[in-house]
This record gives C-alpha cells, sequence and structure tokens, in this order.
C-alpha cells in the first residue's frame, strides 16, 4: 500500500473491491475455461468416433468408467462455465434491475436443470446394464 | 440510464470495424449459441439413456438437414471459442499485449477456428459418414 492509496487498510486487506465477490467470479470462469479446452478436445474426440453409430455401440461405449467420468465432468464444467459467461452478458446488458434478477435466475435454473438432467442420463448409461 | 450531464463515450457505431473488436465479440456470440448449443447434448444424452426408439429420433434429427447446418455452425463456435478462449488464457497470464501481437493472435483464433472445422467436416463427411 502507497501513500497515495486512499483506500481504508480494511478495504485493502479484504481485497474484495467494487464487485464484493473479490475474484472468485472471475478465477471459477478460468479455472473451468482450462477444464473445458481438455475435456472439449476430449468430447469432440468421443463424437466422432461414435458418428454413424448404433444404439448399442453408442451406449456402450459411454457405459465405460472413464468415459461415463469424463462425460459428467464435462457437462458440469460446460453449464458451470456457461452460467458465468451468460451472467455477464445479462449484467452487462439488462439495465433494468428486475428483468435482469429475472433472466439470471432463469439461466440458473436452466442451467442447473440440464446439468442435473446430463448427468442423471450418463449414471442411467453406466450403471444399468 | 444514468441522467447525468456527463460527456459518454460514443457508442459501437462509431467506431471503425476492427479485427479485436470482432474477436471479443464473436467471443461472447459464440458464447451464448454454445449455451444454446447443451440443449442438444442434453437431449442426446437423455435419449441414449433411454432407450433404442428415443436414440434413433436424435439421430435422425441430428442427421437431417437441419440438424446438420445448426451441428456445422455449433461446430464452428466450439471451435471459435476453444480458440479464442485459450487466447485470452494466455493474455490472462500476461503474454500478447502489444498491439501487433493482438491483432496477429485475433486473426491465429479465427484461422484455427475455421481450419479445425473445416478437417472435423472433412472426417465426418469422408471416413464417418452422416451421423
Amino acid at each position: 500500500m502507497t501513500a497515495k492509496d486512499l483506500r481504508h487498510p480494511l478495504k485493502v486487506a479484504r481485497g474484495l473491491g467494487a464487485s464484493h465477490t473479490g475474484v472468485h467470479h472471475w478465477w471459477v470462469q478460468r479455472v473451468t475455461a482450462a477444464a473445458l479446452v481438455l475435456l472439449g478436445v476430449w468430447f469432440v474426440i468421443v463424437v466422432l468416433r461414435l458418428l454413424g453409430a448404433d444404439y448399442v455401440t453408442a451406449r456402450a461405449t459411454l457405459a465405460q468408467p472413464w468415459n461415463a467420468l469424463l462425460m459428467i465432468a464435462f457437462v458440469v464444467a460446460t453449464f458451470w462455465h456457461a452460467t458465468l459467461g451468460l451472467q455477464v452478458v445479462i449484467e452487462d446488458y439488462v439495465h433494468t434491475r428486475w428483468k435482469e434478477v429475472v433472466a439470471l435466475v432463469t439461466v440458473y435454473f436452466l442451467a442447473v436443470i440440464g446439468a442435473l438432467a446430463s448427468v442423471l442420463a450418463v449414471l442411467r448409461i453406466a450403471l444399468t446394464p | 440510464m444514468a441522467d447525468t450531464q456527463r460527456p459518454l463515450s460514443p457508442h459501437i457505431q462509431i467506431y471503425r470495424w476492427q479485427v479485436q473488436m470482432v474477436s471479443s465479440i464473436l467471443h461472447r456470440a459464440t458464447g451464448i449459441a454454445l449455451s444454446i448449443g447443451t440443449v442438444v447434448i442434453v437431449y442426446g444424452l437423455v435419449k441414449l439413456a433411454g432407450g433404442e426408439d428415443g436414440f434413433n429420433d436424435f439421430r435422425r434429427i441430428v442427421g437431417s438437414p437441419l440438424g446438420m447446418v445448426l451441428m456445422l455452425g455449433w461446430s464452428w463456435a466450439l471451435f471459435y471459442h476453444l480458440c479464442n478462449g485459450v487466447r485470452h488464457l494466455l493474455q490472462d497470464a500476461g503474454a500478447g499485449y502489444q498491439i501487433v501481437q493482438f491483432v496477429r493472435s485475433s486473426w491465429l483464433s479465427a484461422g484455427c477456428s475455421v481450419v479445425l472445422t473445416v478437417l472435423v467436416w472433412a472426417y465426418v463427411l469422408t471416413a464417418g459418414g452422416a451421423a
């Protein structure tokens, strides 16, 4: 802290800034991005290998432990990253507070339902013969 | 909107288009498109878990002309967001902030996304056959 810094020392110590949540949103957005670089490449390869595959082949492939695990990781990271990104877009462009809140909560609800539905589907594929 | 009399910065249509702003706008646009595209992933997984008839419905819809066009669009959106996302991660680490580097990396992420899309669809249309 320099002599010119007019912020209260407590403000600096807390380090939360104008967002009131510090860099948490920014950081999670980057961590999920890094995960999705790897998981996204894996996802594209799996989809390409399953091109034209019938039901039995597709199901057997996704039922393999590694594929089921990585698919769950992929959908969770995807919906998490998408929610954080859409949140920023909504906060930037929706200037009426109640519309902003409705849009944010709608995105949260849809993302959670989408993620849970995907995870449940992968578990059904992986755990039922 | 703020009702102050302070001077405002000029709005977007006043600026000359340049690749740096296009790469930024496209990152948002592809992010929104990919968020909508997650519907296809959820739909495919749920149908695959549900049984053979449902999965065949999914294959037919994705393999239809409209489905293929949407897949082409989403695959490019995925590769663009991936390439430009890596670019942003490198910039977050502090690299590439010279204007000339910034312009070059914008073109690079756009070019890489097109190359990856072409490669994937060349594979789809030759080795893999229609989805």
